[in-house]
């Protein structure tokens, strides 16, 4: 195949690639409140806790009497939620817990790349817990601030508000494969009293 | 035959309707949310030179890109053709011992028809994405690059899905749900295709609403990625440009529900994800397209659909009038470059009336993300099309004509005929409107008056 | 004083002389000397969109034999005038073409007026012919000029963006097609409650007059340089 396409370039002058296109990020944007805005506008949920012991507070009663499933992320584990994790517990899970390593405040989006693929995928709601200083302002300053996703993990991926589809009739339905309803809790202060 | 195909889908009113809204409500949502991009034509020059350079370089970036996707414990086949490509799934699947499994939207399965293959073997091969899903069901094939059942009401849905007729799109949905959800868990292969490969990253591109893309290269086993060539590009750091730029031209998102950025397989210390990950990279008549300097950017393309939204023959005549899985104007571009390579599959394509088949309105080129010359190529595909004897002969009269003024002027005769005979050309225009009024005098004859 | 020659395409020519009238007397009525070269024919557009770009290559080379020397050559037509400012490239290997402008362009561009001084009391909804908009880029200029003529209501229409289903060949080789995609018009036309649609293409005006009469709908047709030459 390569000689094919090599026959079919021949002639073609050596050049290098257009420059790389990052924006830089505008001046004085409030990042938590773009995110807020973003992701409720898409339907999803996003609560603001000054520190470990709101988020513990916000997070209790969402999760009281459910079969949850978290991840290990430090966030989550501070947090006081804990489980074991297994396929089984996943599919069965009716909430999952993770953190996100970013988000994206632009677009209400959240960034896994540490956190385990189906937590976030399976369960029909999930709950992010989430450091505020690692909501960035756009797209342009995740691929700025990870330039190379593949180095970090073999899955980096970026969900922005609940599952949907327009397939039937171009009804806007939520919760198709991924989760129908998304909840997020921003932490200001992550560090424990 | 096309015209048949057509007829069929003027004809019907509910299907008018549903088209023409569908996709008008997919370009109100582009033309939002590109107003959100002031630099939107900057942009789309850009993500075009970046497709130029990858497709004019391709064959170092498909290089580097194995050495990376290797280099992430993943795997590359290339196929060269439609058959090497499914032979390689059929055999992997029964090497594994693998009887199901679940398919993410792939217009290049489609172009392989991988499904059909796979079933021979005895390989159950599910459609995962809602909308395929309810085609799969119904035997049919997509009807619009991103809404595949857009021909279809919830009644016709409801039955496929073996629910009550008046269930809410709501409740469909919640049965595909339940039913998918077995599958994804139960499949020992993923397969889907991708919108990206990333050569420095060795990674694969799923951009997708559902979580059927997500869930079909997380939950099983093994997963294999099946895309064009055309596909690549060269920086994980570039996927800004064209990510800002796919959802909103395919459905007025600023970004799609899910993009997932893959590379290989599962890595020590990860807690899920495939054991096995395989990236087929499909020619399929790519290199024969690549080789025309001229129509190389039909290649381009990265499958957001803007163009069958804007075209006005694409909103009268709908999905299944085209002969091939691509339709719209980029369909009307690519399919006559790849109908030698889907004859010599056997293809039976009917593809020459396509070119002609355009008002060369020009709403295609203006909303292609990459700058794809849609209607350039489709006057080039013309002059190349073979002609029939009596347009040959009819073109050099009128070029013979227009050079000589004052056998021109003789028209003045045929105005003076008043009726004319009622054939070929003529006879097409009065199948639909009426013929103007003929003056009693040209503008010529009108100025040499005014003298 | 503008020395303007006008290039009335073959269509108004042959089958609407009244709408290379009203150009000439808008024209001279904004102080232009209009000339009228006789020996001209065709752009050669119907050869070219056909695929026949050999046959094209002759008629246009009759067009830049008879244009020679002229200054400013005015088209009542987007159509044609962008098949000659952009297209003669294509047929012309270096060619550059900057003296033909579309009619509604020459009056804004070039002799800077938006206001004929016509009078005409019409609703009136404009439709955007292809190449004129994306070819030439002309969208305001029109309206502008519609605007500013009195006792009109200018209307828009949500389709006005779209083809009209002419498409030279096309409108015979797919006719069902091409007479759907006038309906498609048509239907956005009447929402608006106009009387009449103006456009500045005559090939789209044949195409929708053509339909609206198959329709036995009242709604006229009029190109751009016959309202601006009503007082």
């Amino acid at each position: 195949m390569l000689t094919r396409i090599r026959a079919a370039l021949a002639g073609s002058v050596k050049e290098p690639p257009p420059p790389v296109w990052l924006d830089p990020d505008p001046p004085d944007a409030n990042a938590a409140a773009m995110f807020a805005q973003a992701l409720t506008e898409l339907g999803g949920q996003v609560h603001e806790a000054a520190n470990l012991a709101e988020a513990r507070a916000i997070l209790e009663p969402l999760l009281a009497g459910r079969r949850v499933i978290a991840s290990s992320a430090p966030l989550v584990r501070a947090c006081g939620i804990e489980s074991q994790y297994s396929r089984g517990a996943c599919a069965d899970a009716e909430i999952g817990v993770t953190s996100a390593d970013f988000a994206i405040a632009n677009t209400g989006t959240l960034v896994f790349l540490t956190e385990p693929r189906l937590i976030s995928l399976l369960p029909p709601r999930h709950i992010a817990v989430i450091d505020r200083a690692k909501i960035l302002l756009s797209l342009d300053a995740l691929f700025s601030r990870v330039p190379q996703p593949a180095a970090l993990s073999s899955s980096m991926v970026l969900a922005t508000g609940p599952s949907r589809t327009a397939d039937i009739e171009m009804r806007l339905v939520r919760g198709v494969h991924g989760p129908g309803e998304i909840i997020v809790v921003i932490v200001a202060d992550v560090t424990a009293s | 035959m096309p015209l048949t195909q057509i007829q069929k889908a003027l004809d019907d009113p509910r299907l008018q309707k549903a088209v023409y809204s569908a996709t008008g409500r997919l370009a109100d949502g582009r033309r939002k949310t590109v107003a959100d991009l002031p630099e939107y034509q900057k942009l789309r020059q850009h993500a075009h030179d970046i497709k130029q350079h990858t497709l004019e370089h391709l064959d170092t970036y498909l290089e580097e890109l194995e050495r990376s996707v290797i280099a992430r414990g993943g795997k590359v086949i290339w196929a060269n053709t439609a058959a090497e490509a499914c032979d390689f799934v059929t055999n992997l699947a029964r090497d594994r011992g693998v009887k199901l499994v679940v398919k993410s939207k792939s217009m290049t399965t489609e172009e392989i028809h991988l499904n059909h293959h796979l079933e021979r073997h005895g390989i159950d091969a599910v459609e995962t994405d809602l909308g395929e899903y309810i085609i799969q069901l119904s035997g049919e094939t997509p009807y619009h690059i991103i809404a595949p059942a857009l021909h279809k009401t919830r009644e016709q849905v409801a039955e496929v899905l073996h629910a009550a007729p008046n269930a809410t799109p709501e409740a469909l949905t919640a049965i595909a749900r339940a039913t998918l959800r077995k599958k994804f868990l139960d499949a020992g292969i993923g397969i889907t295709g991708a919108n990206f490969l990333v050569a420095d990253s060795g990674a694969i591109v799923l951009v997708e609403n559902e979580g059927n893309a997500r869930l079909s290269s997380s939950a099983p086993r093994i997963h294999i990625a099946i895309s064009g060539i055309e596909k690549v590009i060269p920086r994980a750091q570039d996927l800004a440009v064209f990510l800002k730029l796919l959802a909103r031209s395919a459905t007025g998102q600023a970004l799609s529900v899910y993009t997932s950025f893959l590379s290989g397989p599962r890595r020590p210390g990860e807690t899920d994800g495939p054991e096995e990950f395989c990236l087929v990279l499909l020619d399929h008549g790519r290199t024969s397209v690549l080789a025309d300097r001229e129509k190389r950017q039909s290649l381009y393309c990265i499958r957001c659909g803007a163009c069958l939204n804007h075209c006005p023959v694409y909103r009268k005549i709908g999905g299944y009038s085209y002969p091939w899985v691509y339709s719209g104007p980029i369909g009307k571009i690519l399919t006559p470059q790849f109908a030698e390579t889907l004859e010599k599959e056997g293809a039976d394509l009917h593809a020459s009336w396509l070119p002609f088949a355009s008002s060369l309105c020009g709403a295609c080129g203006e909303v292609c993300p990459v700058k794809i010359e849609i209607p350039k190529i489709l006057l080039e595909l013309r002059q190349e099309s073979p002609k029939k004897r009596e347009e040959k002969l009819a073109m050099r009269l009128f070029s013979w004509i227009m050079r000589h003024p004052r056998v021109y002027e003789q028209f003045r005769w045929v105005r003076k005929m008043r009726k004319l005979p009622s054939a070929g050309p003529l006879k097409a225009w009065l199948s639909e409107r009426d013929l103007p009024e003929l003056p009693a005098r040209s503008f010529r004859e009108e100025w040499k008056r005014r003298k | 004083m503008h020395r303007v020659s006008i290039f009335v395409t073959c269509l108004v020519d042959q089958v609407f002389p009244r709408v290379g009238l009203a150009m000439t007397e808008v024209l001279e009525r904004a102080g232009c000397q209009v000339e009228f070269r006789e020996a001209q024919t065709c752009c050669g557009q119907p050869a070219f969109n056909s695929g026949f770009q050999d046959d094209a290559r002759h008629v246009a080379r009759h067009f830049l034999d008879v244009f020679k020397g002229a200054e400013y050559i005015v088209v009542p037509s987007g159509s044609c005038a962008s098949m000659i400012s952009h297209h003669y490239a294509d047929l012309f290997e270096g060619h550059h073409e900057s003296r033909v402008w579309e009619f509604s362009q020459f009056l804004t561009d070039v002799l800077k007026i938006d206001d004929v001084g016509a009078r005409l009391d019409r609703v009136v909804t404009y439709h955007d012919s292809c190449h004129s908009l994306r070819e030439l880029g002309i969208r305001d200029a029109p309206r502008r000029l519609l605007s500013n003529v009195r006792d009109l209501r200018l209307v828009e229409m949500d389709a006005a963006q779209e083809c009209c289903g002419f498409g030279g060949t096309f409108s015979v080789k797919f006719p069902e097609i091409s007479g759907a995609m006038a309906r498609t018009k048509i239907d956005s036309m009447l929402r608006t409650g106009a009387d009449t649609v103006v456009s500045i293409d005559s090939s789209c005006l044949m195409q929708l007059q053509g339909a609206l009469s198959r329709a036995g709908s009242n709604l006229r047709t009029m190109h751009l340089a016959e309202v601006l030459a009503c007082r």
